[in-house]
């Protein structure tokens, strides 16, 4: 049986050589998604700016604007009203909460809006609700934010003590990267931002820190075996060396996050989309932010990385 | 590196039968599984909220209203020993600004009021040696007492334990089923309810506090004056449940629920529904002394602050029950007798988050999750054995009982698994792969480089373990984190993250390398396809 062979055998493709060029459009497309947070926000979900989400699940695909205007007559605040992607007949309703509203005040909301769209129309049921506290939700934010930079710090202090440096601040830089491209994307989308995001944010975290370590890994291999290659070179060899593992495990991950997001429901579609993005995102960075910064952070061939013993593969190969 | 003792290869098989046969129970359907025999060990995975449907609910307390009712408690407990002999005349006692402060009349008496204020506050020292009161004697003759942090802390601490109780037993009393209440940092409950979609009867009852109190109303207040709000010396203006009417009563309580035995939710003899009451030993004594002394006068019962009625004591009333009466519903009057049954909250609770999901939503979820990871696992398997022949088949055998060993793990751990949990097992499948990726390139390369079957395949496993360790390390780091300062979903998620983890390098890197060592040694192939 022929096996499958997506990268060819040996590549040596030069992708150091358009490190500058690659820069260039990283940094504009990363200011340009900062500038897209700042300029649009985040749509942010109850999970963050308290209130109340309902989901409600109509017979047939509700008109989006008689529903809007049965929601405004009850008088319950101005409502945020989204079609649930998959599920036409689902709708997500959000509605503001005041800060200093007194207990029961959402309860009094979920109930008017319950009874009063089951008035108007025959057979919605409730699929779920949420009502946050602006307390909660605050501390929720915090939550999140520490999260992730706790996250960023800890990996690139343990990729500092692993290698040199230079390796910890290229993937710190490299991961703050795929974040911020991340809420770019949502900020862009506007898809609703809330904890389960958060989940996804410090999972393509994780997954773009296995790919920077995989590389980082054989630049280290490299570096040691070829003492006086220049670390263009070397970098480039790196990379094309690991290139088919890169292009598999991406691939393999990808074929899970596809089915998730086509038949996992609507309640994962958030999270699916941001790790997709985050998968292609990570990969990319691994290559031309990571591994490049490398050069411009200065490492020179033939330091000494690490400080465990020479590898089998040196002593087999001088 | 390939070498495997017969002992280990027979070790880590029955390893993997044990995990398989642990991941079973997860797997069967909750009816098949009661019908196991009781020796048969079940550890079950519980779902969670947004799979099986249910409530979230976190409640907050108001600890502030512990301070307050402690200064209450101890003004009450001053009075009391003060007029116990050898009697200590005292006046002005007043609890404004968080404090204690009362006079003593005559100065001689100073050093008694001393010693009995160090008798009530516990000589100075708590159980932990430390102070719960600041005692201090300004202008010679007047006490101030200070609660110490260190005894709010104790209090509040100790209020929460309470409260966590009262909210368990309120909510086994409503009869659902399996809910967990867990209390959460210093001032917080979780109430996790499975199955529950309509709340909002649970919430009525956790917003109650149920203070029941029993208290002479005060005949002698001025009308007009009552209802300006004035209310004379020793009493209190209350307003009527529902209709708001102010009512005086007398400061002193002549009874409270903490001396009831019973509440049952029944009818009076106009077929109104009421709460029938019954008092302890202690309280049915108490209860017919005051009601002998108090023949032919009002009093009102007050639940949370507010009367629910002011009855004339006809006679003394001397079995030690009574009714509570006043216009209830029969849903009303049975929540009330849940509540006092349980006994009342020492603290205020609000609800500050919430979340509820229709069963029929978790359904969905659980069918679109399972349908997902299968089409998930089904490509992936696909592609591998494509790419890799006989080393797929290894590596997604692999994966396969990954996925079995984290659902016996889980439910060992009785863990939960959530909907962001089965992206987890998703994403699993994925990451799992990749180390044997890590490998089996490794190998093409070693192979590529010139280097002998038996060669390769050790150094594909030796350097590919090394990088395989380090990724792993730095994506737990992310795991734990998420484990730490996520909440509910996320952390399930976590929880399926870093089980992943920790099983996969056993799974794709020591089970994987006995099956070729195992096949290495049987066939001694001279060229391998990969």
């Amino acid at each position: 049986m022929r096996l499958l062979k997506i990268v060819p055998d040996n590549t040596n493709i030069q992708f150091v050589r358009i490190r500058h060029i690659a820069f260039a459009i990283t940094a504009l497309l990363t200011i340009a998604a900062v500038g897209l947070v700042f300029a649009r926000g985040l749509n942010f979900g109850v999970d963050f700016v308290g209130g109340v989400a309902i989901e409600e699940k109509f017979v047939t695909v509700p008109p989006l604007d008689q529903v809007r205007s049965a929601v405004d007559e009850l008088g319950v605040g101005e409502a945020a009203l989204q079609q649930l992607g998959s599920d036409a007949n689902s709708i997500s309703i959000r509605l503001p909460l005041a800060d200093d509203a007194p207990p029961g005040a959402a309860d009094a909301v979920v109930e008017k809006v319950k009874a009063g769209l089951a008035a108007k129309f025959p057979g919605a049921t409730f699929s779920n609700y949420t009502t946050v506290s602006g307390k909660v939700s605050d501390e929720l934010i915090r939550n999140g934010v520490l999260a992730v930079l706790l996250a960023v710090a800890g990996i690139a202090v343990f990729s500092w003590f692993r290698y040199e440096w230079q390796f910890g601040v290229s993937t710190a830089v490299a991961i703050l990267h795929d974040v911020l491209m991340t809420l770019g994307f949502f900020a862009l989308t506007q898809m609703p931002f809330d904890l389960n995001i958060v989940a996804a944010v410090l999972t393509i975290i994780g997954y773009s820190i296995n790919d920077k370590m995989v590389i980082d890994d054989r630049i280290r291999e490299n570096m040691r075996k070829f003492r006086k290659m220049d670390m263009p070179q070397l970098i480039d060899l790196s990379v094309n060396e690991t290139l088919p593992r890169t292009v598999m495990t991406s691939l393999t991950i990808l074929l899970a996050l596809g089915s998730l997001l086509i038949f996992g429901g609507h309640v994962l579609r958030g999270f699916t989309s941001a790790m997709i993005l985050g998968v292609i995102v990570g990969t990319y960075s691994s290559i031309y932010v990571s591994s490049s910064l490398l050069i411009t952070l200065n490492l020179k061939a033939g330091t000494k990385v690490g400080s465990s013993e020479p590898t089998t593969a040196e002593r087999a190969n001088p | 590196m390939l070498d495997f003792p017969r002992w280990k290869v027979r070790a880590i098989w029955l390893g993997i039968l044990v995990m398989v046969l642990l991941a079973v129970p997860s797997l069967l359907p909750e009816r098949t599984r009661a019908q196991l025999p009781g020796w048969v060990p079940t550890p079950t995975i519980n779902l969670g909220l947004d799979l099986a449907g249910g409530s979230y609910i976190l409640l907050e307390a108001k600890t502030s209203d512990v301070a307050t009712t402690r200064l209450e408690q101890m003004r009450e407990q001053v009075a009391t020993e003060m007029r116990r002999a050898p009697r200590v005349q005292i006046g002005d006692i007043s609890t404004r600004g968080g404090r204690l402060s009362f006079m003593v009349r005559n100065v001689a008496q100073v050093d008694a009021a001393r010693e009995k204020l160090l008798s009530i506050t516990g000589g100075g020292a708590g159980l932990t040696g430390q102070r719960e009161w600041d005692i201090e004697v300004v202008d010679q003759t007047r006490f101030v007492l200070t609660q110490t942090d260190a005894g709010l802390t104790q209090a509040v601490d100790r209020a929460m334990d309470d409260a966590t109780d009262v909210v368990r037993r309120r909510i086994d009393e409503l009869g659902t089923r399996e809910p967990t209440i867990i209390r959460q940092g210093s001032n917080r409950i979780v109430v996790q309810v499975p199955g529950l979609d309509d709340p909002k009867a649970l919430k009525d009852l956790l917003g109650k506090t149920a203070r029941l109190e029993f208290k002479l109303v005060d005949t002698t207040a001025d009308p007009a004056a009552v209802l300006r709000g004035d209310a004379p010396v020793g009493s209190q203006i209350l307003r009527y449940q529902g209709t708001g009417q102010p009512i005086a009563v007398k400061r002193n309580t002549i009874i409270s629920g903490d001396q009831l035995a019973d509440a049952r939710q029944s009818y009076d003899q106009n077929g109104q529904p009421n709460v029938d009451i019954t008092f302890d030993s202690v309280g049915g004594r108490r209860f017919a002394t005051v009601t002998r002394e108090n023949v032919n006068k009002p009093f009102a019962i007050i639940v949370d602050n507010q009367v629910i009625s002011a009855p004339n004591i006809n006679e003394p009333i001397l079995g030690g029950r009574a009714s509570i009466a006043g216009g209830f519903t029969v849903d009303g009057a049975n929540q009330l007798a849940i509540a006092l049954r349980s006994g009342k909250l020492p603290v205020d609770l609000t609800v500050v988050q919430e979340s509820t999901v229709s069963p029929e939503l978790g359904d969905d979820s659980i069918r679109a999750g399972i349908l997902a990871s299968v089409i998930a696992a089904v490509a992936v398997i696909a592609f591998m054995i494509l790419t890799y022949g006989r080393f797929g088949i290894y590596a997604t055998t692999a994966v396969v009982i990954n996925v079995l060993v984290i659902l016996a793990v889980m439910g060992m751990l009785n863990a939960t698994l959530t909907l962001p949990g089965i992206a987890g097992f998703v994403l699993t499948i994925g990451t799992a792969v990749d180390a044997n990726v890590l490998i089996n390139e490794r190998i093409r390369e070693e192979r590529r480089r010139g280097r002998s079957v038996i060669q390769s395949l050790e150094l594909g496993y030796k350097e590919a373990s090394r990088t395989i360790f380090e990724a792993n390390v730095t994506h737990a780091i992310a795991g734990l984190i998420m484990l730490l300062l996520g909440s509910g979903p996320i952390r399930g998620f976590a929880v399926v993250l870093l089980l992943g983890i920790a099983t996969s390098v056993f799974t794709a890197v020591t089970f994987t390398r006995m099956l070729v060592s195992g096949w290495v040694r049987k066939n001694r192939p001279t060229e391998i396809h990969i």
